[in-house]
């Protein structure tokens, strides 16, 4: 029984413990909207649902082996001190060959860089949580204002037509 | 309820479990998302065509222009939001109870405050304009300027963060920065190219076209900072005096 946890968490939750992390962090969040009665409790479950999401597409972007997709200016050097020393060491070769040879060494290794593209679509998501966040705290203070409670049910206890008003 | 609540997780949740099975492993360099041809073009392009080293910084500011535009306007319709949801004027009868004078903080604090926030403005100010070049740019400098004015507030009450930073002023930066960010867009198609096309601005920025695309994005980022700025404390001096702007916490 023992193993066959064991092999199950190796090979089936360990090459993708960012997927499991986010499912269950996601789950987490949609449980507090879902059966949470205080509305800024449901506010948090919606933070931790945006941040279950960010979690994901930047776990999507990484590479192993890579860095942060920033070229730093230090390794562009190397690589055009590598190609002038290519292009002396191959002056006898054909010119065409010569012309390939070099645009491949100028080539940036896309191994060596995280992909950008979550980081940029998830700078969006943050954003724009971070307004619908501070929007729905500036609501539920209204609401707060109005009916003296933020709990769910008491609002709607107080709407109702023979409720308290 | 919990229990319906729970019992919709769970399933919703084991039925994403199983289709994490299909999905790429931890890493994994030849996944469809990162050996897509347009991740991979702004990898091995965008240094060469804009002079850019900072990657995220360059999709966001020039490829992506229109997004991170109407992002900008997005933060500043939930500044606006706010405004018009909380903010009260006159006196109300309403007096501020439970609330710690305006008085702000204990001595410690506040000489702590005086002593770094000027460094915490300036490593701002270098987020935004080294954002090609390190981890950086216009959100994440304009946060950190936006929570100087925070703690300012915090450390020596809300109406000296005010004297500094006033609401008028607030409305103001908001509105200049995705002007800023519109106008340099409007300024490439008076240039004859589209709009936020910055290579059209080659003819008045120096440096030639790859240079001319670095410049636009540091004025755009500005723009960008200065919204956020504005509406981060805006965001902050509403929400904690419930829009009377009198006293912080």
């Amino acid at each position: 029984m023992d193993i066959i946890i064991a092999s199950f968490i190796e090979e089936v939750i360990v090459p993708k413990f960012n997927y499991w992390i986010y499912v269950i962090l996601m789950m987490i969040g949609l449980f507090a909207m879902i059966t949470k009665n205080n509305l800024i409790k449901k506010l948090i479950g919606m933070a931790i649902f945006q941040t279950a999401i960010i979690l994901l597409y930047v776990s999507v972007g990484v590479k192993s082996e890579a860095n942060i997709p920033i070229i730093s200016h230090h390794g562009h050097q190397e690589h055009v001190e590598n190609a002038q020393d290519e292009k002396h060491s191959s002056k006898l070769e054909v010119s065409t060959d010569d012309k390939s040879d070099k645009s491949d060494h100028h080539a940036i290794d896309k191994d060596k860089f995280a992909n950008p593209l979550p980081h940029v679509l998830m700078l969006t998501a943050i954003v724009v949580g971070v307004s619908t966040l501070g929007l729905a705290l500036a609501i539920s203070q209204k609401v707060h204002g109005s009916f003296g409670t933020l709990e769910e049910d008491e609002i709607l206890d107080q709407l109702k037509p023979g409720g308290h008003d | 309820m919990k229990f319906f609540g729970l019992l919709s997780v769970i399933i919703v949740g084991s039925l994403l479990l199983s289709a994490t099975k299909d999905f790429p492993d931890w890493g994994d360099q030849d996944s469809p998302a990162n050996e897509g041809p347009v991740s991979s073009f702004y990898i091995e392009k965008t240094e060469e065509k804009t002079k850019v080293p900072n990657m995220v910084t360059a999709v966001l500011a020039d490829y992506r222009g229109y997004d991170t535009m109407f992002e900008t306007v997005v933060i500043f319709i939930a500044g606006i939001g706010i405004i018009a949801v909380l903010r009260t004027y006159g006196n109300n009868d309403s007096t501020p109870k439970n609330q710690v004078g305006d008085e702000g903080a204990g001595l410690l604090a506040k000489i702590t405050c005086s002593l770094i926030l000027p460094f915490i403005q300036l490593f701002a100010l270098y987020v935004v304009a080294h954002g090609h070049h390190s981890p950086g740019g216009g959100f994440q400098g304009g946060v950190m300027l936006g929570a100087s004015y925070i703690l300012l507030a915090l450390a020596y009450g809300l109406a000296r963060a005010k004297s500094c930073f006033s609401e008028k002023r607030t409305l103001v930066f908001a509105a200049v920065g995705i002007i800023i960010y519109v106008g340099w867009g409007v300024l490439c198609l008076i240039m004859g190219k589209e709009f936020l096309n910055y290579s059209a601005l080659d003819s008045i920025l120096p440096g030639g076209v790859e240079m001319a695309r670095s410049h636009s994005m540091l004025a755009v980022e500005i723009g960008v900072a200065l919204t956020v700025t504005a509406v981060m404390f805006s965001m902050f001096s509403n929400l904690s005096t419930k829009g009377r702007l009198d006293k912080g916490l």
